[in-house]
């Protein structure tokens, strides 16, 4: 099998989610990655410690302009004959696999949680989250859109070769006017750890102990949708059936009711807290640890004791 | 400006989700669908918007079988002027793609808005792939968007951020929040959805790329443990020793 993966480090560094991308590639066969950007040679060859054997690289692709990057990934699949495509679902992802794969004639499984089984079917997120299906692929290549945070990574050692790569872009479709980084350097959808918290905390002022929790534990925070809808919270934190599908290592859930489009975004996650006043809140069905309790006081608490572990280690 | 917004129907988001037939075939007994609320919320009433201010048409489209008619009756009573219906089940969404694409290319369309993605089968895939088969832009995950004339600025998200971006129509571009908020069809509204045009065309032959094989239900969560909130260190004990989590 000669396997591609696209990974995006237009923003110099490379994601968590792409080292996922690169290994997933590494155990379904010979693995290239195509990358734009402008981050360093050294970094790049150390993608050979999560499997990879040769990096190309394109400088002069310098935004995720999707008509482009599809291009790009297109021209690379030629050249080293690849049968399968692999992106991560983030963002990008999301804008270029389906481009691909309607260029290639390659199927695309998008939502993809693990490697594909023996007879080639390829488990993926179904009815946001609450299932799962198994794809089965027609086409003789095939696109691959990993979740973030379904497989894990493991670091190696190697060093994989680094060549320029050019290929025909074609002009950019669109013309970049500014772009506006989100505060805060941990990003939810691909988060290992995240506190969220819903309509419980009453109003935005009282998000420091939301904050402080995070911050104790070095996690991203998230909110219910009502929270986001009244502008309490940003847009982006919104999770959900109608927001971002996460699946963390552990969600920590405060004054959040739990309904079923809430849980639907946020029940892949591998260990779920939930903090309520009210013991009958459906979320305790779907929690592994329940702390009946108020908010205002559990939160600072268990910043207290999270930092007393971190003192420790 | 003609502008094309493609619906889908999702199962409501109460909906129980179980499958049937050997775990092959979602089981729609007792499921209500809706518009998916992404091509609800966002796309269609963003459309809706910008013809209300510039003039125009909105179309809605839709790949499915009759099936389908009152979730197509429902964006017309949002306020589609006219809907299009591809007869034929969605059989993946290259198929699905495929047939918008070839409506659009005869009808010729300044902006396609699809949704984020379907609440069911969470693909975020036709929007990109029918940009692709028309050899437009495609505009992934649009949170607001004006358009003047023939030139549109868009805010859409990218990774760690927001991107403000300007191009020119046409374009294929997928809504997600932030685009403009709910709509609820009021009684004229749902009136006069009854006697909007719904034209119903026969698909062109395309091969499926992919299929579902079977589906499975994740494993049943074990009981919560309770504790007690004023133990926080037993807490942080459990999370870090038993769950191995921190
Ligand atoms: C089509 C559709 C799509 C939707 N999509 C989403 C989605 O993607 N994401 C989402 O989150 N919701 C979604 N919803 C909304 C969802 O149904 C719920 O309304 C929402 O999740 C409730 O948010 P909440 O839990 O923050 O608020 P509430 O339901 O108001 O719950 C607040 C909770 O806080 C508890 N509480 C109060 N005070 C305290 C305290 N001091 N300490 C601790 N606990 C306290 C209460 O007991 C209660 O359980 C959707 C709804 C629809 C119809």
């Amino acid at each position: 099998m000669s396997v591609l993966v696209y990974i995006d480090t237009l923003n110099g560094k490379i994601a968590k989610s792409a080292m996922e991308a690169v290994q997933y590639g590494s155990k379904i066969g010979t693995t290239t990655v195509i990358t734009n950007g402008s981050i360093g040679e050294r970094s790049l060859a150390e993608l050979g410690a999560v499997g990879a054997s040769k990096v190309l690289v394109n400088r002069d692709l310098a935004s995720d302009d999707a008509a482009q990057t599809a291009r790009l990934v297109k021209a690379a699949a030629e050249s080293i004959n690849a049968d399968t495509i692999v992106f991560s679902q983030d963002l990008t992802g999301k804008a270029v696999a389906p481009r691909v794969s309607a260029a290639l004639k390659a199927g695309l499984a998008s939502g993809a949680i693990a490697l594909p089984d023996s007879d080639g079917t390829i488990k993926v997120n179904v009815f946001s989250g609450k299932a799962f299906g198994k794809v089965k692929v027609n086409t003789a290549s095939r696109v691959i859109a990993l979740t973030p945070n379904a497989v894990g990574v493991e670091a190696g050692s190697g060093t994989a070769t680094v060549e320029e790569f050019s290929a025909d872009l074609g002009n950019s479709s669109y013309t970049i006017k500014e772009v506006k980084k989100q505060e805060g350097d941990i990003l939810l959808p691909e988060a290992e750890l995240v506190v969220s918290a819903g309509r419980g905390l009453k109003g935005p002022e009282n998000w420091g102990i939301v904050e402080d929790l995070a911050k104790s534990l070095g996690a991203a925070t998230a909110c219910s949708r009502p929270v986001a809808d009244i502008g309490w919270r940003p847009h982006h934190e919104h999770v959900g059936q109608t927001g971002v599908a996460i699946r963390p290592n552990l969600y920590i859930a405060a004054g959040i009711s739990g309904a079923i489009q809430h849980l639907a975004g946020v029940n892949g996650s591998k260990v779920i807290v939930v903090i309520n006043t009210d013991p009958e809140a459906p979320f305790f069905k779907a929690a592994d640890y329940g702390i009946v309790g108020d908010a205002f006081e559990v939160l600072p608490k268990l910043a207290a004791e999270i930092q007393k572990l971190k003192a420790q280690n | 400006m003609k502008l094309l917004v493609c619906i889908s129907k999702s199962p409501d988001t109460t909906s129980k989700i179980d499958f049937t037939d050997n775990n092959t075939k979602f089981n729609e007994s007792g499921v209500q669908y809706i518009v998916n609320p992404y091509d609800e919320w966002y796309a269609l009433v963003r459309a809706l918007e910008l013809k209300e201010q510039t003039g125009g048409t909105v179309t809605t489209i839709t790949v499915g079988g009759a099936a389908d008619d009152p979730v197509i009756r429902k964006a017309l009573a949002i306020g589609a002027d006219n809907a299009v219906r591809v007869d034929a089940e969605a059989g993946d969404a290259y198929y699905t793609a495929f047939q918008i694409a070839e409506y659009a290319k005869a009808n010729q369309f300044d902006i396609i808005f699809t949704g984020k993605e379907t609440i069911n089968y969470n693909g975020s895939q036709v929007g990109g792939m029918v940009a692709e088969l028309l050899d437009q832009p495609f505009v992934s995950l649009a949170t607001s968007m004006e358009v003047n004339n023939n030139v549109a600025v868009i805010n859409k998200e990218m990774v760690g951020g927001v991107e403000v971006i300007e191009l020119n129509t046409p374009f294929v571009v997928s809504a997600a929040k932030g685009m403009a908020e709910q709509r609820i069809p009021n009684m004229r509204g749902i009136m006069a959805a009854r006697t909007k045009p719904l034209e119903v065309v026969a698909p062109v032959a395309c091969d499926q790329m992919v299929s579902f094989e079977t589906y499975e239900l994740p494993p049943a969560k074990s009981d919560c443990k309770y504790v007690d909130a004023e133990n926080m260190a037993e807490l942080v004990d459990l999370l870090h020793n038993e769950a191995k989590v921190i």
